[in-house]
């Protein structure tokens, strides 16, 4: 039980100081960026209006006091109020989050569904021209930018051929243009990570002594090569989050897709901080923990990490 | 592990394959156009020619007149290309040369320091992979404003901490070299070890990093751009164009092609010309 705490202990704390430090940069460009009195009452309002106004939420207090009291209503989830909805930012942020779970998580599997056996497949075809063809093609795929490839395919499957809807999303066919711009960047990683992986795992001394004791090539390919292929594309998964993420905004944003990208973009146009501060936690919190839950996996996957504090490094 | 062999003669220098040298002139072309902008333009960004609105390019129904068309208020599109290019490219230059400088200089830091300074660096390294650049870029927007110094300014904490990481790496196998160790026990100052002796050293390999953030952040930019968030009017960059574009996306769809066309193809030119680069000056990268 110790090996276990002594492996995830230090990533767990790591991933609570990330946060913390997250939550401070807030608080900071949240001050740094103007007196909430003025921007809230407006440059016409009178002194004892703004004093009032200041000591009411405690904007008279020193620094410190200021950031502890902050702190302590973003653990009770008091983020404040939208100032252009006049809603919680917390419940703004929640009512949009099923919307951009409903793109992200198909674009993920379609991910992992498209790249890994294309990755798989080009490496076991190394050097002929399947090969070469699907590298050139991921060349494309990871190079050009989410928006670019969202309005092309609207230029294609909508304008041109009226098979999707071009945005919106009341329709089931409106899934299907997002989810692809979404999903194929992120295909063309990991299919290119996959091909790498696998190519080093089939040069390997154990696939040689897997295929000399007369395993057949299938076999060997699927007990022995792959599994060992697949342990570093699972920690790609937790970077590429990050990608994603940020596609999604700019997703969203072509296809006007009500989620919490184009929430962000709204919000940041009209400097809805308190909106803008619950994405940003909301983000990292995502992103932090599931980093820490690829680096976990990776312990479970691979025993051998288990002994070693390999995460420091 | 294979053993390292010693290559007394270098082998003979590859020629340089196709997509390398199509790669390679395209973005020659691209850092012609951005300095000859203001030359090649045949009109104004901001000149309207309200008689030829969203006029075709040539060979598509288009005159000569204007070769890629015009668009809603019948402003040349190849003009605003043009200096569209300028401008993500000047973006993205200045933003490299803040992220390369930032990131070298905290790397270096981080190597002379060890101990609590490094933990530290990697913490903000860690803090850093919790939030895509994006969003950050998204919320420093929302509560500074816009303006370009600052934009710019922004978009060079882009892939600091790449850099930094490479940086501190290359310091640290640099002061176990003789050269270093010799320098300073002769009695030179720290400063002068890491910026007249390491520096030097690891340039090629920093240059190389450079060349990977650089499209990254042609890409981030035109992101924000077409966001709205970005380059703001009455100056244009790519991502402007495309989100210009995307309104006549059925009337006028050059108007989206065009600078969507120059992202891709600048995109992939540059990634073919960067593992070009990486193979040449170091192997040890890839």
């Amino acid at each position: 039980m110790s090996a276990v705490f002594r492996f995830a202990g230090p990533k767990v704390l790591r991933a609570g100081l990330s946060i913390l430090i997250v939550v401070t940069f807030t608080f900071v460009v949240l001050r740094a960026s103007g007196d909430p009195a003025l921007q809230i009452l407006g440059p016409s309002a009178r002194a004892p209006d703004l004093e009032a106004f200041r000591r009411h939420w405690g904007l008279d207090q020193p620094l410190y006091v200021q950031y502890v009291r902050y702190v302590l209503a973003a653990l009770h989830c008091d983020f404040g109020n939208s100032m252009l909805a006049g809603k919680p930012a917390l419940q703004l942020v929640f009512e949009r989050v099923p919307l951009t779970l409903a793109l992200m998580l198909p674009a993920l599997a379609l991910t992992m569904l498209i790249g890994i056996p294309v990755g798989a497949y080009a490496a076991m075809h190394r050097d002929t021209w399947v090969d070469r063809s699907v590298m050139m093609l991921t060349v494309f795929g990871f190079t050009v930018p989410s928006f670019v490839l969202g309005l092309l395919l609207i230029l294609i499957f909508s304008v041109t051929l009226g098979l999707f809807p071009s945005g919106g999303a009341d329709r089931p066919e409106s899934f299907v243009l997002p989810v692809l711009t979404l999903g194929l960047g992120g295909a063309a990683i990991i299919a290119r990570f996959t091909r790498s992986a696998m190519i080093e795992v089939l040069s390997q001394l154990y696939i040689v002594a897997a295929s000399a004791k007369g395993v057949t090539w299938r076999q060997v390919v699927r007990h022995h090569a792959f599994p060992n292929a697949i342990i570093p594309v699972l920690t790609l998964f937790g970077l590429m989050l990050g990608g994603q993420v940020a596609g999604a905004v700019l997703v969203e944003s072509v296809f006007g897709w009500p989620g919490i990208g184009q929430l962000l973009v709204v919000s940041v146009a009209n400097r809805d901080l308190a909106v803008v501060q619950v994405i940003l936690l909301l983000v990292a919190l995502t992103m932090t923990s599931a980093n820490l839950l690829m680096d976990l996996l990776y312990g479970v996957f691979d025993p051998r990490l288990r002994g070693t504090n390999s995460g420091s490094q | 592990m294979k053993t390292a062999t010693v290559e007394t003669n270098r082998p003979p220098p590859r020629s340089v394959d196709l997509p390398t040298l199509l790669a390679g002139g395209w973005v020659l072309l691209m850092l012609f156009t951005a300095l000859a902008a203001p030359l090649m333009a045949p009109y104004e960004i901001t000149s309207i020619d309200l008689r030829h609105r969203l006029a075709p390019p040539v060979g598509f129904g288009g005159t000569m007149l204007h070769v890629l068309g015009t668009d809603d208020l019948g402003r040349d599109v190849a003009s605003r290309l043009f200096y569209s290019i300028r401008t993500s490219l000047l973006v993205a230059f200045g933003a490299t040369a803040i992220s390369v400088l930032v990131g070298t200089g905290i790397g270096f830091i981080a190597a002379y320091f060890r101990g609590l300074v490094e933990h530290a660096l990697l913490l903000m390294i860690d803090v850093q992979a919790s939030l895509p650049f994006l969003i950050v870029a998204l919320a420093m927007l929302a509560c500074f404003g816009n303006s370009l110094t600052l934009f710019v300014a922004l978009m060079g904490l882009y892939g600091w901490e790449r850099n930094a990481r490479l940086a501190r790496g290359l310091a640290i196998t640099a002061s176990a070299q003789g050269y270093a160790s010799a320098t300073r026990q002769l009695g030179a100052h720290p400063l002068r070890v890491y910026l007249r002796h390491i520096l030097p050293n690891s340039a090629a390999t920093l240059l190389v990093g450079a060349t990977v953030t650089f499209p990254e952040i042609v890409l981030v930019e035109s992101g924000l751009s077409f966001l709205g968030l970005g380059v703001q009017p009455p100056m244009t960059s790519l991502g402007v164009m495309v989100a210009a574009g995307r309104e006549y996306i059925t009337r006028a769809s050059w108007m989206l092609l065009a600078p969507s066309l120059v992202i891709v193809i600048t995109a992939v030119a540059v990634s073919v010309l960067g593992d070009w680069l990486r193979d040449k000056l170091d192997p040890t990268l890839k």
